[in-house]
C-alpha cells in the first residue's frame, strides 16, 4: 500500500499550523514555506496521476481498517486529475497573492491557502460521503477566513451572507447523509453503489430523497441555478487571488455530482431515474443562460467575472448531465479550461483595479500599464467567451458535439451558442469602456505616485494562460484522457472491487460469506 | 417514542428554516442553530432508536444500537458548533462595521456615474 496518496491532504495540514506557530510573524518565510509546499504538492499529485493513467485504482485505508469499517482514500483518473488541477492552480494564485502583496493585508494568509488546499484535495481524494462532509467543511471554514481577509465592511458583509448560506448547505448534506445512513446502512461510496442496488421497488421513498437532498447539496456547490445566488456577492467582495483560487471550489460540487451521480446513482439505476434528464439538465441550461445574461448586465468588472463563472460552470453541468461517456470527456476537458479561465480573469479584475477607485463599468483615465492589462483582458475574454484560438472554443464544440442526437439537442444548441453570443457582447463592452473610452478622457491632475503590478502578478496571470494556451495545443491528448476518465467512471466496478475487496484489518474471511 | 423524536426533529427543522428565512442577522443565526439541533437528533435517529442496548461488542449480549451514527453526530455537533461561533463573530465585525445588520444586499445607493467622476 503505497502512502503518497495521503501527502495531498497530510503535507497542508502540517504545513499549516506551522506557518503559524513558527512563523507568523515572518512574511517572507511563510511565503518561502506556502510556496515550496505547493510546489510538493504538484509533484506528489503529478506522480499520482501518472501511477493510475493506466487504469489502476489506488486504495488507502486508513490505520489499516478495511472498507467500510474504515474511512479509504481512494485515487483513480478522475481524482487524480482534479488534484492536479488544484495544485498547479493553486501555485500562480499563490505566486500573484505575493506578488500583489494581497498575503501581506491581513493575517494568516498562507496557513488558511494551506487548509483549503487540504479540504479541496481531501475532497476529491475521499472513498467516503460523510468524510467528503468533513471535508467540505475543512474548505469551507479555510474559505470563510480567505473571503473575509483584508477586511472591510462590503467583504464582511458579503462574507456573512456566504458563511450563512454554506451553514444551509452543510445542514442539507448532514440530513442526506443521515436518510442515506437510515436507508442503507453505510456512508462509504462503493458499498453504497452495490447496497443500493439491493433497495427493493416499493421501498424507494427514504433513498430517493436522499438522493435529491445529495443532489440539492452538491448543486449548492457548483452554483447551479436556483441555488447560485450566493457567488456573485461572494466572488466579487473577496480578494482577488482568493476567487481566484474558488474558481476550483465550484468544480468540487461539479466533481462530486459526477463520482456519486456516476457510481452510487448511475443515469440506469430506477430509483432515481428522471433526476439527470428532467431536473439537472434544466437547471444547468437556466444557470448558463443567467450567467451569461449576468456578464452582460453587470455593472461592476468582478461581478461580471462572477457571472462569467456561474455560466461556466451551467455550461459543466449541462454535460455532466447528459451522464454519457462523451459528455462527461467534454466536461473535464471544459472543467480545466473555465478553472483555469476564470482563475485568470479575476486575477485581471485585480490588475484592472490597480490605479483605479472602483472596478465600476465607467471610463476612467488611462493609468500606467493599462496596455498590457487590457491585453490579457483581450486573451481571458476570448477563452472564457469560447472564441477560437483558445480551449474554450474547443471545449464548446465538445460540449455541442456531445450533446448531438440527444432529445434535448436543439434546447441544448440553442442555448449554449446564444449565451455565448451574449457573453462576447458581454466582456465587449466590458473591455471597451473599461479600455478604449479611457483614452478620451481627461487625464485630470496626476494620479502620482499610482503603484504598478509588480512583474511577479503578470507571470502568474501569465503562467495561467500558458496553461490554457498548453490546453488547447495538446487538446487531443488531454481529450483522449478525459474519454479514458468517463470511460473508467462508467464501468466501477474496478473501483468498487478495489475498494471492498482489499483485505485489512476486520475484513471477513472470503467464506464467510 | 419514535412520534416524539420525529415531531421534535420536524418542529426544530421547521421553526429553524423560518428563522433562516428572516433579514436579520440574529434571527438567522438563531434559525441555524435549532436546523443544527434538528439535524443531530436526526443523524441520531438514523441508526435506529434503541433504549438501554450497548455499542459494543460484548460477551452475552444480543441486541445492540449502532455505534456509528453516535460518532456522526459527535463530529457534526463539533463542525457545528464551530461553524455558528465563526458565523456570530463575522456577522458582529460586519454589524459593527456598516451599522445595519441585514443579511441581504441593501440597494446601491451610489450611483456609478458619479463615483467615476470623483
Amino acid at each position: 500500500m503505497t502512502h503518497w496518496i495521503i501527502a495531498p491532504v497530510v503535507l497542508p495540514a502540517l504545513l499549516a499550523p506551522f506557518i503559524v506557530l513558527a512563523a507568523r510573524y515572518h512574511i517572507g518565510i511563510q511565503r518561502v514555506f506556502s510556496v515550496a509546499g505547493v510546489v510538493a504538492l504538484i509533484s506528489i499529485a503529478a506522480g499520482l496521476a501518472w501511477q493510475v493513467s493506466d487504469g489502476s485504482v489506488l486504495l488507502y485505508q486508513l490505520s489499516d481498517w478495511a472498507a467500510p469499517f474504515g474511512i479509504v482514500l481512494v485515487g483513480d483518473r478522475l481524482s487524480t486529475l482534479m488534484v492536479l488541477l488544484t495544485t498547479v492552480l493553486a501555485l500562480f494564485v499563490l505566486l500573484y497573492a505575493i506578488g500583489s502583496g494581497w498575503d501581506n493585508r491581513g493575517r494568516h494568509f498562507h496557513a488558511l491557502f494551506q487548509f483549503q488546499l487540504m479540504g479541496i484535495l481531501g475532497a476529491f481524494l475521499t472513498g467516503d460521503l460523510f468524510n467528503l462532509f468533513v471535508f467540505f467543511e475543512v474548505l469551507l471554514i479555510a474559505s470563510y477566513g480567505l473571503m473575509i481577509h483584508a477586511g472591510g465592511n462590503a467583504r464582511l458583509r458579503a462574507g456573512v451572507q456566504y458563511v450563512l448560506f454554506n451553514l444551509v448547505g452543510s445542514t442539507l448534506f448532514l440530513f442526506a447523509l443521515g436518510s442515506i445512513y437510515a436507508e442503507t446502512g453505510t456512508l462509504n461510496m462503493a458499498d453504497l453503489a452495490q447496497r443500493v442496488t439491493l433497495i427493493g421497488p416499493e421501498e424507494t421513498v427514504g433513498i430517493r430523497v436522499a438522493a435529491v437532498l445529495l443532489l440539492l447539496v452538491f448543486a449548492i456547490k457548483a452554483a447551479l441555478a436556483p441555488l447560485h445566488f450566493w457567488l456573485p456577492s461572494s466572488y466579487a467582495e473577496a480578494p482577488a487571488p482568493v476567487a481566484a483560487l474558488f474558481a476550483i471550489m465550484t468544480k468540487v460540487g461539479a466533481y462530486a455530482i459526477i463520482r456519486v451521480y456516476t457510481m452510487i446513482f448511475p443515469p440506469d439505476l430506477e430509483v432515481t431515474s428522471g433526476l439527470h434528464d428532467l431536473w439537472l439538465l434544466p437547471a444547468a441550461l437556466v444557470s448558463l443562460a443567467i450567467g451569461m445574461l449576468g456578464v452582460l448586465a453587470a455593472k461592476k468588472l468582478d461581478r461580471l467575472v462572477a457571472f462569467s463563472i456561474i455560466g461556466s460552470m451551467g455550461m459543466v453541468m449541462v454535460t455532466i448531465s447528459l451522464f454519457s461517456p462523451a459528455g462527461i470527456a467534454a466536461a473535464l476537458y471544459y472543467i480545466v479550461h473555465s478553472t483555469l479561465a476564470g482563475a485568470a480573469l479575476f486575477l485581471i479584475s485585480d490588475l484592472v483595479r490597480t490605479g483605479r477607485a472602483n472596478l465600476n463599468l465607467v471610463p476612467h483615465p488611462p493609468v500606467m500599464g493599462s496596455a498590457l492589462t487590457a491585453g490579457l483582458f483581450f486573451v481571458g475574454a476570448i477563452a472564457m467567451a469560447g472564441l477560437p484560438p483558445l480551449s474554450g472554443f474547443l471545449g464548446k464544440l465538445l460540449v455541442l458535439d456531445s450533446a448531438y442526437g440527444t432529445d434535448l439537442v436543439v434546447w441544448i444548441w440553442v442555448i449554449v451558442l446564444g449565451s455565448s453570443l451574449i457573453s462576447i457582447l458581454g466582456f465587449a463592452r466590458a473591455g471597451s469602456i473599461l479600455f478604449w473610452k479611457a483614452h478620451s478622457m481627461d487625464p485630470g491632475e496626476d494620479p502620482g505616485d499610482v503603484t504598478r503590478p509588480t512583474v511577479l502578478s503578470y507571470v502568474a496571470v501569465g503562467g495561467l494562460f500558458s496553461l490554457l494556451t498548453a490546453h488547447t495545443v495538446f487538446a487531443g491528448q488531454v481529450h483522449g484522457y478525459t474519454t479514458r476518465i468517463a470511460a473508467q467512471l462508467f464501468a466501477p466496478d474496478a473501483y468498487i472491487s478495489t475498494v471492498i475487496d482489499t483485505p485489512g484489518k476486520l475484513s471477513k474471511p472470503k467464506e464467510d460469506h | 417514542m419514535e412520534l416524539l423524536v420525529a415531531s421534535a426533529i420536524g418542529i426544530m427543522t421547521a421553526a429553524g428554516l423560518y428563522l433562516v428565512l428572516r433579514l436579520r442577522t440574529f434571527p438567522v443565526i438563531l434559525g441555524m442553530s435549532l436546523l443544527t439541533y434538528a439535524v443531530n437528533v436526526f443523524l441520531f435517529a438514523s441508526g435506529r432508536l434503541t433504549i438501554g442496548a450497548p455499542p459494543i461488542l460484548r460477551d452475552d449480549v444480543t441486541a445492540y444500537t449502532d455505534p456509528l451514527p453516535q460518532a456522526l453526530v459527535l463530529t457534526a455537533i463539533v463542525i457545528s458548533f464551530g461553524m455558528t461561533a465563526v458565523v456570530v463573530m463575522i456577522g458582529l465585525g460586519a454589524f459593527l462595521g456598516s451599522n445595519d445588520d441585514h443579511v441581504d444586499d441593501q440597494p446601491d445607493t451610489s450611483t456609478p456615474k458619479s463615483e467615476g467622476q470623483t
